[in-house]
């Protein structure tokens, strides 16, 4: 099919600008690729990376049975980890709902000199996965049965 | 139904407000979206009706 | 295929086509979105998590998927335009910006509410949610653009420029989740592999999620119509339209 000599100039020129822009924007998003990240997991807290000092956030998953509240007021600590590293987390305020041992969490604060998150913020992140509380219930049952694995809340699928 | 009275349902254990906020705005937006659109285009035949006519009108008075 | 696409381009053509299709659209969408909306908030089982608040995903992920395919109808059209020269891709593009405006607002709001009671805030900057709010401003700069020319020709081929450069930010939206660590969690409906959606929950969010196509296609055809009728408001159909003649 032929195509005239200027609407093929003027395709050459869409073209050129998708490129260009995809390109452009994709090599500035790869070297920023460490700075768009909300939160630093535990591993690279560990490893050293981190400020000491400055407001950062770390996320990752609450170890199970590391939650220990505060007996008159509302601080708390517990330990998130990415499975590779371990990060203590301090913080005193209303934990969001879905706060639980085993689910994934992002906390703001400060790291002090003992590499304990002095938390003024803690959100919880949940996962892509949606069923009844009967569905879960049976899910949790079977998966006992078959395995005594870190209880996380993915599906055992 | 999944819930066992109607205020249940609209409470959803606190989270009712949240939810019904949400469904609302999405009514609101989008009968806006059906509703100017159709609002512009009679208001654009209106003014294109009135100055037609009113053209007929005075070219017609002037041939008499 | 070329006639059609000749066709396609003639107002007249266009605006009678429409107007005939239109009834059936309008009323499927609409039915659609009453199923779907009374079966995901009535019947629809509560989450084992976050109990009713997921309720609010039956609106924040079709507004959401809506936003984002309407944008590469935004960009194509404008392509059209570009190359092509023709003067109803001007016109769909134009209308497409409100209506996706519309849309990523929804998003964005609907989002903002579903992330007070299951996460604690209502905002954060996570590459997701920043990138949603680009497009926002995206669809908002293309609307900016075409009042700013009194030129309307220019301004269509500004317009057509700005969305095909803003292009690149769709599948950074799409993608952020898996790029980056964010707040918001991964896709649950994945083309490839089994959706981590529940069936119960899955099937009142495919009805609303075909229920906004359909209504994101009304809203296209109504105000693809109502610009039609004021730029040929000097035609002979458009004249006679007016004056209630059957076209």
């Amino acid at each position: 099919m032929p195509m005239h000599p200027q609407r093929k100039q003027r395709l050459m020129l869409v073209a050129f600008i998708v490129v260009f822009t995809s390109v452009a924007i994709g090599l500035m998003l790869y070297a920023l690729r460490g700075n768009i990240n909300l939160f630093y997991p535990p591993a690279e807290i560990a490893a050293g990376k981190v400020p000491q000092g400055a407001s950062i956030r770390a996320g990752g998953m609450v170890v199970p049975g590391s939650v220990q509240r505060g007996t008159d007021d509302l601080s708390v600590t517990f330990r998130v980890t990415d499975y590779q590293a371990e990060l203590v987390v301090s913080y005193s305020g209303i934990l969001p709902d879905l706060f639980a041992e085993g689910e994934g969490i992002v906390a703001a604060g400060v790291l002090d000199e003992q590499g304990v998150l002095q938390a003024t913020e803690v959100l919880a992140k949940h996962d892509e996965n949606y069923m009844p509380p009967e569905v879960a219930d049976a899910l949790a049952q079977s998966a006992e049965a078959s395995s005594t694995d870190y209880g996380q809340g993915k599906t055992p699928e | 139904m999944y819930f066992d009275s109607f205020a249940a349902f609209l409470h959803m254990d606190g989270h009712g407000v949240f939810v019904w906020s949400v469904y609302g705005s999405a009514v609101l937006v989008m009968s806006l979206l059906s509703y100017l659109p159709l609002k512009r285009k009679k208001s654009t035949l209106a003014a294109l009706a009135s100055t037609l006519e009113s053209c007929a009108l005075s070219n017609s008075s002037e041939s008499h | 295929m070329w006639s059609f696409f000749h066709k396609l381009g003639s107002p007249r053509w266009f605006y009678q086509i429409s107007g005939r299709f239109l009834p059936w659209i309008s009323v499927t969408a609409v039915s659609l979105l009453v199923v779907g909306t009374i079966w995901g908030l009535a019947f629809a089982p509560e989450d084992f998590k976050q109990g009713n608040s997921y309720r609010i995903m039956f609106v924040h992920v079709p507004t959401a998927m809506v936003a984002l395919v309407g944008y590469y109808v935004m960009a194509a059209a404008g392509a059209v335009s570009l190359i092509w020269r023709m003067k109803m891709a001007d016109v769909v593009m134009r209308s497409c910006a409100p209506i996706g405006a519309a849309m990523t607002f929804l998003a964005l709001l609907s989002g903002a509410i579903w992330g007070k009671p299951t996460w604690g805030t209502w905002w954060v900057w996570d590459a997701r949610i920043t990138s949603m709010l680009v497009l926002l401003f995206l669809y908002l700069g293309v609307i900016a653009l075409y009042e700013a020319y009194d030129n309307k020709v220019a301004a269509g081929r500004a317009c057509a420029v700005l969305s095909l450069v803003g292009m690149v930010n769709i599948p950074i939206i799409y993608k952020s989740v898996d790029w980056w660590y964010s707040l918001h969690q991964p896709a649950s409906i994945k083309l490839t592999e089994e959706s981590t959606i529940h069936s119960s929950m899955l099937q009142p969010l495919l009805f609303t999620a075909a229920g906004f196509y359909l209504f994101y296609a009304t809203a296209l055809l109504l105000y693809i119509r109502a610009e039609l009728v004021f730029r040929e408001q000097n035609t002979r159909w458009v004249r006679d339209l007016a004056l209630g003649k059957r076209d």
